[in-house]
């Protein structure tokens, strides 16, 4: 997008909720979509003479996260209390973290420019709140009262609206990666707010910003932030000011409007919990942790090239998922080391198309592992073609019980009768009689036209349903017009 | 710094609470004499050399395992609510945030 003079400046606050079992500060499940009002207990329901305790996986998922954005992680945190009145908040305040969160000044490369991290700090989620029951009441369910989150707060360092949802691709990556968190933007466990002002290019002062919240998916963080650097820009180009102020986006119309909010809503008045003691976080607990954190995306992606010889192209495909990642990686499993890059072929198209197409996870694929790795040995052994492998793979799509040997490539093929003719004396009676009955373009052929040769190759795969081997198919065939044109 | 009556009327909003010009006058001078006692700290020595003191309990580190167990039936959770539907709290209607 060009503005001429002026120029973005985006800050991203990312809401992540982790996915331990129990809430943040109670024993209550996590689970999602459980009845309303069924998670709940005397501590989420901010009951009076409750007391809160930390969940110790939420500690050690942020460490996770901390570690693996380059944070400096803070040895000694502590808790504040984030006030303000709302149905879905019980106890009248979130218990967050202010001054002392326990992660900040890190950052994530994306596409060689570093976007640093302010902050990564823990929180709980609020309740949910149901407006459209009746015109005078609104309903609240307390189940996600108490759900922990983390909040990653990032450096107003992204320029553009592309940058933000590549950072923000790069995060939920991570989160995937780390295991704390499923990404899942539509189900809410990835929230993102964004800081957007604007400022005139040759200038060093930033604009004034607005906040935009609840942006869930990816198109609306690009939507939003181009529909809201475009107005920013005009408000300046008219010479007026921009506002301060929070605004909703409404995915429908593609706008941007200020949230109609109480004046003194941003006043939180934080102060510690005094609920909660300090979280000390030593070297060894850093160290633990940093041992123990999984194999990252990039470090994933060299391990693919040197391992598996494919790439580099190839590798950053298949680790963009984690869940791909080890699906290539069980394929390769039951391949010889000369299929590796097959096998990287069959999951960047063949795979991926049908995630794409019918936008599943790898998780809901119903080929298993197992079965395509045998179904690239069929083609690796020349017992059947390329093509003919596409025809097993769409037949191995249609079965839908995954434990069926039904689905096991080797089965189709007997099946179908598929298997790839070696038999050359069967091979060599089709030419003869494709020969027989093309008479003229065998003449042209003997006659200089070569580019023929395609033609009656085409017709004896015909004649054989495509089972054999072109290659040979090929040489036969030349090898039979070269004799009878001697006679 | 002095509490004056559009820092009581802020405070009481935020509050959610409503007084009359009278008791807000009131309230003024109780939250500066409030503040003031407060002050009194100050005359301590070197006060911006002390660390400030979060939690009264100097213990680190207390958590629990991450393991779920039952929570409170719904029927009790609903209990004492002032109004509900079968499932869940009612309130009065919310519209902004």
């Amino acid at each position: 997008m060009d503005n001429g003079k002026y120029e973005p400046v985006i800050g991203l606050e990312v809401h992540a909720q982790m996915k331990t079992k129990s809430k943040a500060f109670c024993k209550c499940s996590t689970e999602y979509n459980a009845p309303p009002n069924t998670n709940v207990c005397p501590v989420c329901l901010g009951h009076p003479g409750t007391l809160p305790v930390l969940n110790k996986n939420l500690v050690e998922f942020i460490l996770r996260l901390g570690l693996a954005t380059n944070c400096t992680i803070r040895d000694r945190s502590i808790f504040a209390r984030k006030n303000y009145f709302y149905p879905d908040l019980p106890k009248g305040y979130q218990i967050s973290q202010y001054d002392q969160p326990v992660c900040y000044d890190g950052y994530l490369e994306i596409e060689g420019s570093k976007i640093g991290i302010t902050r990564i700090h823990m929180e709980e989620d609020s309740g949910k709140s149901i407006h459209d029951f009746s015109t005078d009441d609104s309903l609240v369910d307390l189940n996600r009262c108490g759900v922990p989150l983390i909040e990653i707060v990032s450096e107003p360092d992204i320029k553009s609206p592309k940058q933000a949802t590549e950072y923000l691709s790069k995060l939920k990556q991570l989160v995937v990666y780390l295991d704390i968190c499923d990404g899942n933007m539509e189900e809410g466990s990835l929230r993102c707010d964004v800081n957007i002002s604007v400022k005139a290019k040759d200038s060093k002062k930033f604009g004034t910003k607005c906040e935009i919240k609840n942006l869930n998916s990816f198109k609306n963080v690009t939507d939003a932030l181009e529909y809201e650097i475009k107005r920013q820009t005009e408000v300046l180009e008219k010479g007026g000011g921009v506002i301060h102020q929070t605004m909703t986006y409404d995915a429908k119309s593609k706008t941007t409007s200020p949230m109609r909010s109480k004046e003194e809503a941003h006043d939180y008045r934080y102060f510690p919990e005094p609920d909660l003691v300090r979280v000390f976080v030593d070297q060894e607990w850093k160290n633990k942790i940093k041992s123990e954190l999984p194999e990252l995306p990039e470090q994933k992606a060299e391990r693919f090239v040197k391992q598996y010889k494919i790439p580099s192209y190839d590798a950053e495909v298949l680790t963009q998922d984690r869940a791909i990642a080890d699906y290539f990686e069980n394929v390769c499993k039951g391949v010889g080391e000369k299929s590796f890059k097959a096998a990287s072929n069959w999951v960047m198209t063949e795979v991926m198309r049908v995630l794409n197409e019918e936008k599943l996870e790898i998780a809901d694929f119903r080929i298993n592992g197992k079965n395509l790795s045998i179904l690239i040995n069929l083609i690796a052994e020349g017992k059947i073609s390329n093509n003919i492998a596409k025809e097993v793979y769409a037949e191995m799509l249609k079965i839908t019980d995954l434990s069926d040997e039904k689905q096991n490539p080797e089965f189709i093929v007997k099946e179908k009768n598929l298997l790839q003719l070696t038999d050359s004396a069967e091979i060599e009676s089709a030419i003869k009689k494709i020969i027989n009955e093309n008479p003229n373009e065998v003449k042209r052929y003997k006659n200089g036209e070569t580019k023929l040769l395609g033609f009656l190759v085409g017709k004896v795969m015909k004649e054989t349903s495509g089972k054999a081997n072109p290659k040979t198919v090929n040489d036969l065939l030349k090898q039979i017009l070269l004799i009878s044109n001697l006679r | 710094m002095a509490v004056t009556i559009h820092d009581v009327e802020h405070i009481a909003n935020l509050a959610k609470l409503k007084f009359s010009d009278k008791e807000k006058e009131k309230l003024q001078v109780e939250l500066n004499k409030v503040l003031d006692y407060i002050d009194t700290l100050n005359e301590i020595p070197n006060l911006d050399k002390v660390e400030p003191l979060e939690n009264i309990n100097d213990t680190e580190n207390v958590f629990r395992e991450d393991v779920p167990e039952k929570c409170l039936a719904k029927e009790e959770a609903l209990k004492n609510a002032p109004d509900k539907t079968e499932n869940f709290f009612k309130v009065p209607k919310v519209i902004d945030k």
